[in-house]
């Protein structure tokens, strides 16, 4: 705009007139206009999001203890010394992180297809139940999951009568007769916790997706299964993408799982972190594990973004 | 109902195929027969069941009672991807995460094809797409789009092609280039075309048998020319071209001319063009096409030709269309007779207010049953001129095909 308006004229032309003040200084308000209404989140970013992170970094290097305080020494040997002692935990995090996340694409696909194919005029109403553990909080609803899987409770006696424990135990997933304390336990947890972030995408995108498209599909010789697998499902990917997404970084670093579902064989790297920061007070491990968890996550989402191949739906 | 026997030269029978939904029936129970090699055209205003009956063929509907045969072969309970037709959608539905390639290979792939380069290519190149073959859909025109939607049913070659409104969504020039390729397309590759459209004029340009379907039931079916020259009800009459449709009595018959009194004038209409009962003393509707008739001042009276239908009356309306002059007339026999008037010699006399005596061949007459609404057939023209009214107007069409 900016580029055309100080262009030399063609010389034939007599030169445009100037546009007049008013004119000049309205479009100095359009062109700032984007960059004020940035501010409110650009701020709420550099407070709770680049000062924390700069903080975490710098003590992330420091040495120190707490009587005598930290200083920065570069000391770059404790993300050395963290990975060593916690690479279980991360490990363990993330393979209970990705378990969750791909029982939640089991569980929600089929559902959030049913709700956006199916349910007609029930749909808002799915749609509320599947919000509506929301309206409790995290701790409660967690905390719930222990009542349901306590030891003398109804649920765990039934899986011993089926002798359903048995089999999960020979798995290596349960111990003994208890659900609670073990990897399933957890597992569970994070699987109900997290569904709702996997369905609410999924339905979202396949909700866009044209039902005519089904029928053109079947017009052309596809049976309903591969009208799935070769328009449904590659036309859900975004849905998909942003749900696994959504579900697997947030469990990643979930503590309240472990904590309250499993015991210190479960542990996961945010109860490490957790206890690093809070009971340990070794600020420096649990800010280099923070990073790593981060720099984990970050490595394993962009490859995965890369196999998905999300840009070409859009 | 009886036993379906479908002839070998059927491409499509329908034999008493019938849909409801609940209270409602969308198609009345229908017998048709489309020939094989045939453009068949189902023709009507929106709602009229046209389209759930295209869709009852493709298997996208389950008919409510009846059975439907492609080729001979009963396929009432067939879902659509064992069914040997294809359909080109109103709205396309193209894939969008594939590009043309691929939209137009997915029938071959899906029964198993492996090399189907040389087939996409031919009907890329039949459709004249062949460069844009790495596109995806939605970086196409509409012309573009509509053609590889045709390309990706036709490559199947299925025993029967549907079409359902696959113009609607272009405009008055590409439809006619549409409506041409389509045609040129049918004769190259000889498939049975079964086209849906509430446009009477596209109807008549593309097919060879047109249907004229109205409220669940077929009205009508034949030629395009018998159907516009030989209406069988007055919805026909109304909503192909435009009728002028005339309330007469019968009074009597000779040598196959039957005579008609109407407003205290004498009409004639051949016997053979009544198709109602006609005794003497019956009433019938008359009716006239606009182009047929002859308009002349009142002076000029002595110069018509004796032995022609003859109303005296005064020009109401007139307006200039290029090709031709309409004319409304209000005369005895009926307050707005329509008559259009080739732009060959202007008279500079008929202008409104004028004295003028209407005439023209009582051989040009068709004799209708009174028993009907005279009006049907409109509503239908005046939702669809609504609808469409940027492309097209009726009866200027109709006007440019009787100067023609």
């Amino acid at each position: 705009m900016t580029a055309a308006a100080t262009e030399p004229a063609p010389p034939a032309l007599p030169a445009p007139a100037a546009p007049p003040p008013a004119l000049r200084r309205a479009a100095a308000r359009r062109r700032r206009t984007p960059y004020l209404l940035l501010i409110a989140g650009v701020a709420w970013l550099l407070v709770f999001f680049v000062a924390p992170m700069i903080y975490q970094a710098s003590t992330s290097v420091q040495t120190g203890d707490l009587e005598d305080g930290f200083k920065v020494t570069w000391h770059f040997a404790t993300y050395w010394d963290a990975l060593t002692a916690y690479w279980p935990h991360f490990v363990r995090s993330l393979v209970y992180s990705g378990i969750a996340t791909a029982l939640c694409l089991l569980i929600g696909y089929p559902l959030a297809y049913t709700i956006a194919f199916r349910a007609g005029r029930w749909r808002n109403v799915v749609l509320v139940l599947v919000i509506a553990p929301f309206f409790t909080s995290f701790l409660i609803r967690t905390l719930a999951w222990e009542t349901i899987l306590a030891d003398q409770g109804p649920v765990v006696s039934f899986l011993n009568d089926i002798h359903l424990l048995d089999a999960t135990s020979w798995l290596g997933v349960t111990q003994g007769h208890r659900v609670l304390a073990t990897p399933l336990a957890v597992v569970c947890g994070l699987t109900y916790n997290f569904l709702p972030f996997m369905i609410l995408p999924l339905y979202t995108s396949l909700e866009r997706v044209d039902g005519r498209l089904h029928e053109a599909a079947g017009d052309l010789y596809a049976t309903p299964f591969t009208t799935f697998r070769k328009v449904t499902f590659p036309l859900s990917m975004p849905g998909v993408v942003a749900g696994t997404l959504l579900t697997f970084i947030p469990a990643a670093g979930d503590y309240i799982n472990a904590e309250l579902l499993g015991s210190t064989n479960q542990q996961m790297i945010g109860n490490v972190i957790e206890s690093q920061f809070l009971r340990v007070l070794d600020y420096p491990t649990a800010a280099a594990l923070s990073f790593i968890l981060m720099a984990a996550i970050l490595l394993i989402v962009s490859l995965y973004i890369r196999r998905a191949g999300t840009e070409e739906l859009v | 109902m009886t036993s379906p026997t479908p002839a070998a030269g059927d491409a499509v029978r329908l034999t008493g195929t019938a849909k409801s939904y609940g209270a409602f029936t969308a198609v009345h129970p229908l017998d048709l027969a489309v020939p094989a090699g045939s453009f068949f055209a189902l023709l009507g205003a929106s709602g009229c069941g046209k389209t759930t009956t295209l869709r009852m063929i493709a298997g996208l509907e389950a008919p409510t009672a009846g059975t439907v045969h492609l080729g001979g072969q009963d396929v009432t309970a067939l879902p659509p991807y064992k069914r040997p037709v294809n359909t080109v959608f109103q709205n396309y539905a193209l894939f969008p995460h594939l590009d043309v390639y691929e939209n137009v290979a997915f029938g071959l792939r899906r029964r198993g094809i492996k090399s189907v380069r040389k087939q996409v290519g031919e009907m890329l190149d039949l459709v004249q797409l062949g460069p844009l073959a790495r596109r995806r859909p939605h970086q196409l025109s509409g012309g573009q789009q509509q053609r590889v939607a045709v390309a990706r049913a036709l490559i199947n070659r299925p025993q029967v092609l549907l079409l359902d409104e696959p113009l609607g969504a272009l405009d008055l020039k590409l439809r006619r280039q549409m409506q041409l390729e389509l045609k040129r397309i049918q004769t190259e590759v000889g498939i049975t075309f079964v086209h849906v459209t509430h446009d009477q004029e596209e109807a008549m340009t593309m097919a060879d048998t047109v249907a004229v379907m109205n409220a669940g039931r077929v009205e009508q079916m034949g030629a395009p020319a018998d159907l516009y020259e030989n209406p069988a009800s007055t919805f026909v009459a109304n909503f192909l071209g435009t009728s002028n449709l005339i309330e007469a009595e019968v009074a009597g018959e000779e040598g196959g001319t039957l005579h008609l009194t109407s407003g205290g004038l004498r009409l004639s209409l051949p016997a053979a063009r009544c198709r109602a009962q006609a005794a003497v003393g019956d009433r019938v509707l008359a009716g006239v096409r606009p182009e047929k008739i002859t308009l002349a001042h009142r002076d000029d009276e002595d110069a018509i030709p004796a032995g022609r239908n003859r109303v005296p009356g005064r020009i109401v309306d007139s307006s200039f269309i290029g090709v031709s002059t309409q004319y409304v007339v209000d005369s005895p026999v009926c307050p707005d007779l329509e008559v259009f008037v080739p732009n060959v010699g202007r008279d500079a006399r008929l202008a409104p207010g004028a004295p003028v005596v209407l005439h023209w061949d009582p051989e040009h007459t068709f004799g209708l049953d009174a028993h009907q609404d005279i009006d049907a057939g409109l509503d239908g023209l005046e939702a669809e001129a609504r609808g469409a009214a940027p492309e097209r107007a009726g009866t200027a069409a109709t006007a440019e095909e009787a100067a023609v």
